[in-house]
């Protein structure tokens, strides 16, 4: 393939496809866009009955889920809405105030 | 050339019967006076099965060019129409359609903006459109709106071009008046028209792809919008070859401008739209009675035809510009600032005076555009040059 995408931040614009279109799916995972949180929920484990309900409603994809069990939060696309804290119905998550220190990209 | 027949129709019933032949995969509409019936016959071309098409019935104009975007993305050939505030609450959505370069196709029913309201034919509506990245056609009269909307699909899918086209015609006197039209069979516009080839759709699920990224602070921005400027700088010569292949088949020639009387011509009038025809109309008795005056039909304000504006002014001595659209704290409307850079660096620069005629679909008679040329006549013997702009009708 011509377009090496792991160069993309080198690229100039005349490298790029027409209309400014990346040659590969799914980037959107390599930007950080939870730097502008407020509040990030945190999960009780001992509570959390593993509905997945906090899954299906994040915005943002943010909730982390492997063997069909959720494990922890994304903080890098996290924007701490708190939907996940409102809908889960045994009240498992909770908001707390963000500190300074941004997460790293996974 | 092609066999044509010759009809009696409004321009919006042409406008939806080319869009019919070019054979969109996608049009997503809303209707706004005076665009309706456009969007109306088309859907019932759709009913009816006489073009295979997906027709979106959306809940606003904002969601009718979301859409487009969406499906022109997707690699599909997309066209819509829209007119006035419909135009304006497209208007973040032009900007990604052209930057995002993909060749939707959209007739305009020129309207007034509000306020007051008003629902009848001016340009500020396109007007205010003019630097969103779409190349922009004008159509004085029915038949310039149908042949517009075929050219438009070619131009903007030209490989050296791919950016939207806005194809506008003047809202109730060119979408409603019955007029004498000669319509091309529908094999010979698929044929000139062709298929679309997209060549990053996102349908493509072999070549998955990302559109209408993020380019921040640092990043290619500028870059994107120099290549935008520089797709429609080359898109002069790809309208000029568009037009002179389209002239093969239909016998009407296209060029960026039309002149009538400018070979020999003391004073001309600029104009666009379907006001062209009143002043060829007030030109060609002048001329009888032996005033040397000329007119110039601009016929696509976006790219704008400096040079050839410049060209057929040269050896003019006094030039109105009717503009049909405000720029309120300018010296004059859209038409007569781009008529007046087009003329800075001529060697000799005529007069050029500015008039603002027309708002809200108010009248055009025909002793206001004589009253242009009085005044053309007066400045060209020494009278000074009006503070402009211009206004005519207004009471």
């Amino acid at each position: 393939m011509k377009w090496d995408v792991s160069r993309i931040n080198e690229w100039t614009s005349e490298e790029f496809p027409l209309g400014a279109v990346i040659p590969e799916a799914g980037n959107s995972d390599d930007y950080v866009t939870g730097g502008w949180r407020s509040q990030r929920p945190e999960r009780d484990d001992a509570k959390c009955t593993q509905c997945l309900l906090c899954w299906i409603v994040c915005p943002d994809s943010a909730i982390r889920v492997e063997n069909e069990k959720v494990t922890t939060f994304d903080l890098a696309h996290c924007k701490g809405c708190g939907v996940c804290a409102n809908e889960c119905p045994v009240g498992a998550i909770t908001m707390v105030p963000e500190g300074c220190d941004l997460p790293e990209v996974k | 050339m092609a066999e044509q027949k010759v009809v009696a129709a409004t321009g919006n019933t042409v406008v939806a019967e080319a869009m019919r032949q070019c054979r969109p995969d996608v049009v997503a509409a809303y209707p706004i006076t005076p665009q309706t019936t456009i969007v109306e016959e088309f859907a019932a071309f759709v009913a009816k099965g006489r073009v295979h098409t997906e027709y979106v019935t959306v809940e606003s104009e904002h969601s009718a060019m979301s859409a487009c975007i969406g499906a022109s993305a997707a690699g599909a050939r997309v066209m819509t129409a829209t007119s006035s505030q419909g135009l304006a609450l497209m208007w973040e959505e032009l900007h990604i359609a052209s930057g995002m370069r993909l060749p939707i196709v959209m007739a305009n029913a020129n309207r007034a903006l509000s306020a007051p309201i008003n629902i009848h034919c001016d340009h500020s509506d396109v007007m205010g459109a003019r630097d969103a990245g779409w190349i922009m056609l004008f159509a004085e009269t029915a038949q310039e709106a149908y042949d517009n909307t075929i050219m438009a699909v070619r131009i903007a899918e030209d490989p050296d071009v791919l950016l939207p086209v806005m194809s506008c015609l003047d809202g109730f006197i060119t979408t409603h008046s019955i007029d004498r039209i000669s319509l091309l069979d529908d094999e010979t516009v698929a044929a000139f028209v062709g298929e679309r080839k997209a060549d990053w759709a996102l349908l493509d699920v072999e070549r998955p792809v990302t559109h209408g990224a993020f380019a921040g602070l640092g990043g290619p921005y500028p870059a994107f919008k120099k290549a935008e400027r520089d797709a429609i700088e080359r898109s002069r010569a790809v309208i000029a070859r568009v037009g002179e292949e389209y002239a093969r088949i239909s016998g009407r020639p296209f060029g960026m401008l039309e002149t009538w009387g400018m070979e020999d011509a003391e004073v001309a009038i600029v104009v666009i739209g379907s006001t062209a025809g009143n002043v060829r109309h007030v030109a060609r008795s002048l001329r009888e009675a032996g005033s040397k005056v000329g007119v110039v039909k601009v016929r696509c304000f976006r790219p704008f035809p400096y040079a050839e504006l410049a060209k057929t002014l040269s050896g003019v001595k006094a030039v109105a510009v009717m503009d049909r659209a405000e720029s309120f704290g300018a010296e004059g409307g859209p038409l007569f600032l781009e008529t007046r850079s087009a003329l800075y660096d001529a060697a000799e620069r005529p007069a050029v005076v500015g008039y603002v005629y027309g708002l809200g679909g108010s009248d055009v008679k025909l002793d206001l555009v004589e009253s242009v040329y009085g005044d053309l006549a007066d400045i060209a013997s020494g009278s000074p040059v009006p503070a402009g702009p211009v206004y005519l009708g207004a009471r």
